[in-house]
């Protein structure tokens, strides 16, 4: 998984974040380049063109939602963002405005280590897989079909579309928004009460447990994350 | 018998008030003269010099040469403070830079000619106010003043000398005076003076000599100072004796009491009754009965004028209202505890006398039981300004349309009598004669007395001329129609003056009962009132109705005074009249139109004086330019205490508010300073213990373990912050709830899945009832209330034992339970658990305290509650009740 060489950049101005950051990743065979300002950062993320930027919402210069943005003026580079939990707007509107997945701080290493790999694999054009497996769960896209432990299950047009939408992301979480968009359209970008009534209709079908969802898991305020194994 | 040598108490405090009060403020010292020309000014600046090289640093704040050679050498080497220029009417006028003395702050000023009277524009209208101001400042002042200058003795002083003073100050500055130089030189030694020429310049000095300063005239005020001297020296004996405690003639208790009218005469009876108060050692009060017959305009001034004089004199000014005067007074002495009422000579003519039932001054000696009453001659050239009925608010001057109107009236009666006569001859004279009369009356119910009299008068002409045998003459041919014709007229006019009094009476009544009705809504309102917005919106709304005036109030705030109007005042103040206002705050005496200080401005303020200190000012901006009545003014002063003591309230209520935030806050500081510091330094000694561990360790096992210690004491250390946070963010009333409709299943699932540990240990069992309706709650707060509830659970729970999480649908509600199967809660502190940084005595360490606290918090956020209770099986269980808050829109199905 861990190409020899890949390039991250982190713009975050805390030091010791910066440090642990770099140890981890160079523990998982990245290269890391730092950033402590906004500014350096964007001229960092142009001079370098790096694999993927981790980036703190908490710069001293400038708000990291806006380097965020003129980030996504010209590159899809992956992006992770770093956050503490009182923001979760914060995280929704970087979502939102193109992050590919954030991280609560405090975090761990297998954490980090796991949301690279989900936003690396996003970023590299593969093969689309045709065939979606996790727990008992198995889907055909090309033939639309899904069973669970063997059996077929008839879903909906909407669960079948929602359920395809988080396979296509697998692993990285897609907001509230991103997904009625996606699904219902633009109109119905605030209706998060479809999403509840839907995935609960879909977890009936398709989680062994219902009441404690394994497969479609749901980040508290923010949107929903299909489990990569 | 010791007790009848203890001194009066009240003396005693007035005494050592004095003396604390010049511990503050600077000390006035007064050189008294009898008359111009004495050497006042040459001793004041020859004692100043003195002073001034023993180090004291003194400044000449004015003083006036008169070009005298000797009094102007004894002004070089001393620092004079430049005068200030004022332009009045194309001249120049010099007078004191109050302000420039302010801002040099000496110790001493000196300032001659204390009565002066300031160029207008000034901001005090006499100059002893200016010293009261340098005094304030603590600033040491003194000063040069004539007897004459006295209020008390202006009137001797005309009596003597035939001159009338005009620049007069109160007697009470001299009270303020600790020190008092009697400056003395014998009559014959003053005209020497004057004479060579030392006193005016050579072409005054002949008239001056024969006028003012002829040897009776100064022998007489000489008397006079030496008199008001030896008068304050006996004072001070008194005060010294009172402060010492050595028995002595104490003060007298009698009480004086003058009733004043808007006569010039008045003045004289309140300066007599000055002396003999002064001289009782007792209180006085000058009181003045409205009675509804108030009078025109240059009277009232008068009268203002009056109560002024009796007000700077020192005297308890009260106004009544009463109808008939001698029985208001009687009434107010008694209440009062008056023993000597003071009232001038009637100056009515003894047919006049008849009239009204005996005069004022013997029906007050016939009732008056055992106080006495003293009757002081009048002044024979002033005589009483002619009376008219006026009363504010009511239309009781009848305009020239008035009396056109009474006689259209009138003649229109007429024309229809003449129309009746004629139609209906069998129709005597004498029932026209009532109908006409009926008009009468009715004119003076509508209109007023004086076109009723008008109306009377036509009438009566007209009766006779068209009605009464032989017809169209004024002749009347039968003795009982002349008998008629008369009892006509009087009934016409004593009913008429009867009927319009009586209008008098009720307006006045409506009128009085208008003041009380606003007083008490005033009182009722800001009693009841919830916040000073409100009571200061009712006050205004108030004075502003009643007196007809824009109001604007300024307070208080952080310790200055607010620059802007409060949101309730009718008017903005311009920069010149917030400048006044800040005066009034500070010096706490009203100031602006129609007083002293600063009577240029547009508006006049009043300080709001609570017993403490000043809460802020009000500004009254006069529509119409006119002084309101003593009345009137009297209530506005009543609305500006009452409004003072509402502020003062409000702001004690805050105050103490404050304080037991404090209090409540300081005790939580230190609950949190003890449950925190060790929650807090737990973790911390764990992450450094393994920390240090990891450096030293060769072990890979002991590495392992090293690091989960790091790992879980951060989380605990997370959790505790996350707590404090979320606690905090609670208490500041910062927590904002996104309501989103949820599914609250879903929650439980989140929530669950933070416990996998617990879950393993202990087993989480799920029971959610199907079909549950969506909630609109905050997704992020009920997730975490549920999952400080199951912390909770699994920390007590007992090993192998359950938890079981269930939600149902209630009436109207969601609720959700969360039992754990350990120890329980001791029934005891069902409630108590909920509080802040408490725990269940010997319960396993760990917890913050917070948990419970923070998610009764959140549920109650919602509108939910939370509550505990123990379960059938033991263990506690606890239950969040969330309301239904209807349904939401419908869904639809993606169109694909």
């Amino acid at each position: 998984m861990t190409d020899d060489g890949l390039q991250v950049l982190v713009i975050d101005d805390e030091v010791q974040i910066r440090r642990f950051l770099r140890i981890s990743l160079a523990g998982g065979g990245y290269q890391t380049h730092e950033a402590e300002t906004g500014e350096v950062g964007l001229l960092k993320a142009a001079q370098l063109r790096p694999d993927m930027i981790i980036l703190d919402m908490g710069l001293p210069d400038m708000d990291g939602l806006d380097v965020l943005r003129r980030l996504r003026e010209w590159t899809k580079t992956p992006i992770i963002i770093l956050s503490v939990r009182d923001r979760d707007q914060d995280k929704v509107t970087a979502l939102d405005a193109g992050a590919d997945d954030y991280l609560t701080k405090p975090f761990s290493t297998d954490e980090l280590m796991a949301r690279i790999r989900v936003a690396l694999r996003h970023a590299a054009p593969s093969e689309e897989n045709q065939i979606f497996k996790t727990e008992d769960l198995q889907v055909d896209l090309t033939r639309r079909l899904v069973t669970v432990k063997g059996e077929p299950v008839k879903l909906t047009p909407t669960e079948y579309a929602l359920l395809r939408l988080l396979i296509q992301h697998a692993g990285k979480v897609l907001t509230h928004r991103q997904i009625l968009r996606e699904v219902w359209g633009r109109e119905y970008e605030s209706e998060t009460h479809y999403l509840r009534v839907y995935f609960a209709q879909l977890r009936q079908k398709i989680e062994s447990d219902p009441t404690r969802p394994s497969i479609i898991l749901t980040e508290s305020g923010i949107g929903y994350r299909l489990r990569l194994d | 018998m010791a007790d009848d040598f203890r001194p009066d108490p009240d003396a005693l405090l007035a005494a050592i008030q004095k003396v604390e009060d010049s511990k503050t403020r600077g000390r006035l010292k007064v050189f008294l003269g009898m008359a111009a020309g004495v050497g006042k000014t040459y001793a004041m600046l020859d004692a100043a010099r003195l002073r001034k090289s023993e180090g004291i640093d003194v400044v000449v704040g004015y003083v006036e040469s008169h070009r005298r050679a000797e009094t102007e050498a004894l002004l070089n080497g001393l620092e004079v403070i430049p005068r200030r220029k004022l332009e009045y009417r194309g001249t120049f006028l010099e007078e004191m830079d109050t302000d420039a003395v302010l801002a040099r702050k000496p110790q001493l000023v000196l300032v001659d000619e204390l009565a002066h009277t300031n160029a207008p524009g000034s901001r005090q209208a006499k100059r002893y106010l200016d010293v009261i101001e340098l005094l304030e400042a603590g600033i040491d002042v003194w000063t040069t003043v004539n007897v004459q200058h006295f209020e008390s003795r202006a009137d001797t002083v005309q009596q003597i000398t035939g001159v009338r003073v005009q620049e007069t100050l109160p007697d009470s500055v001299l009270d303020l005076a600790n020190e008092i130089e009697l400056i003395d030189l014998s009559p014959d030694d003053l005209r020497k003076r004057l004479t060579e020429g030392k006193v005016y310049t050579s072409e005054r000095i002949e008239t001056a000599a024969n006028n003012f300063f002829r040897v009776g005239n100064l022998t007489a005020l000489r008397e006079m100072a030496l008199r008001l001297t030896a008068e304050r020296v006996d004072h001070q004996l008194q005060d010294y004796m009172a402060i010492k405690q050595i028995a002595g003639p104490w003060k007298s208790g009698e009480r004086l009491m003058v009733a004043v009218s808007p006569s010039p005469f008045s003045e004289k009876l309140i300066r007599w009754t000055r002396r003999m108060a002064y001289n009782l050692e007792a209180s006085w009060l000058a009181v003045y009965v409205e009675t509804g017959e108030v009078t025109a305009p240059p009277a009232k001034d008068q009268l203002l004028h009056n109560l002024a004089l009796a007000r700077s004199l020192g005297a308890e000014v009260i106004t009544v209202t009463g109808h008939e005067v001698s029985g208001a007074l009687l009434r107010l002495a008694y209440q009062r505890n008056v023993t000597q009422i003071v009232m001038g000579k009637p100056q009515h003519s003894p047919l006049q006398t008849l009239l009204r039932g005996g005069s004022l001054v013997d029906r007050m000696i016939r009732a008056s039981g055992d106080i006495d009453v003293y009757v002081v001659t009048g002044d024979e050239t002033h005589s009483t300004p002619k009376r008219q009925f006026l009363l504010p608010q009511a239309r009781l001057h009848s305009s020239l349309r008035d009396y056109l109107l009474a006689a259209g009236i009138v003649t229109l009666v007429t024309t229809f009598d003449l129309f009746l006569v004629s139609s209906l001859p069998w129709l005597g004279y004498q029932a026209v004669g009532l109908t006409e009369l009926l008009a009468v009356l009715l004119i003076a119910i509508y209109i007023g007395r004086g076109p009723a009299l008008v109306a009377a008068m036509i009438s009566a002409i007209s009766w006779n001329f068209l009605f009464i045998e032989p017809r169209y003459t004024f002749i009347i041919s039968q003795v009982q129609d002349v008998i008629l014709f008369l009892l006509y007229f009087i009934i016409a006019i004593v009913a008429g003056n009867l009927t319009a009094r009586l209008r008098i009476q009720e307006q006045l009544a409506r009128y009085t009962a208008e003041r009380t009705l606003a007083l008490y809504t005033l009182a009722h309102e800001t009693a009841t009132a919830v916040n000073m917005d409100d009571v200061l919106r009712t006050a205004v709304d108030q004075i502003h109705r009643i007196f007809q005036v824009d109001v604007a109030v300024l307070l208080l705030s952080g310790g200055k005074l607010s620059d802007d109007a409060h949101l309730s005042s009718t008017i903005q103040l311009d920069d010149k009249e917030r400048s006044v206002a800040r005066w009034v705050f500070e010096h706490g005496k009203p100031a602006g139109r129609f007083t002293d200080t600063l009577p240029l401005a547009s508006a006049q303020f009043f300080p709001l004086l609570t017993p403490n200190r000043t809460v802020g000012v009000i500004g009254i901006r006069y529509r119409r330019n006119e002084r309101l009545s003593p009345d009137d003014a009297a209530l506005l002063e009543t609305f500006v205490n009452q409004i003072a003591l509402v502020i003062e309230r409000e702001l004690l209520d805050e105050a103490a508010q404050q304080s037991a935030m404090m209090r409540e806050s300081e005790r939580l500081y230190t609950t949190l300073l003890n449950s925190i510091s060790h929650e807090l330094r737990t973790p911390i000694a764990s992450i450094k213990g393994a920390a240090s561990g990891l450096s030293t360790s060769q072990s890979d096992g002991d590495r392992t373990a090293l690091v989960q210690d790091i790992h879980s004491a951060a989380d605990r250390l997370n959790r505790l912050v996350e707590n404090l946070l979320d606690m905090s963010r609670l208490e500041s009333g910062r927590l904002q709830i996104k309501r989103d409709w949820c599914d609250i299943g879903e929650i439980i699932g989140v929530a669950v899945k933070n416990f996998d540990s617990c879950a393993a240990d202990h087993g989480i069992d799920i029971h959610i009832q199907p079909d549950l309706p969506l909630i609109q709650v905050d997704f992020v707060l009920i997730e975490q209330v549920l999952v400080n509830l199951l912390e909770n659970a699994c920390r007590y729970s007992l090993p192998g034992k359950p938890i079981r999480v269930s939600a149902q649908l209630e009436a109207h509600r969601v609720s959700v339970t969360v039992e754990d199967r350990g120890p329980g809660i001791p029934s005891d502190k069902l409630d108590a658990i909920f509080d802040k940084f408490y725990r269940v005595p010997g319960t396993p360490t760990g917890g913050t305290g917070l948990g419970l606290s923070i998610s009764r918090g959140l549920v109650e956020a919602h509108g939910g509650t939370l509550t505990a209770e123990n379960g059938e099986q033991g263990g506690a269980r606890f239950i969040v009740q969330l309301p239904l808050n209807g349904a939401p829109p419908p869904v639809k199905e993606a169109a694909l």
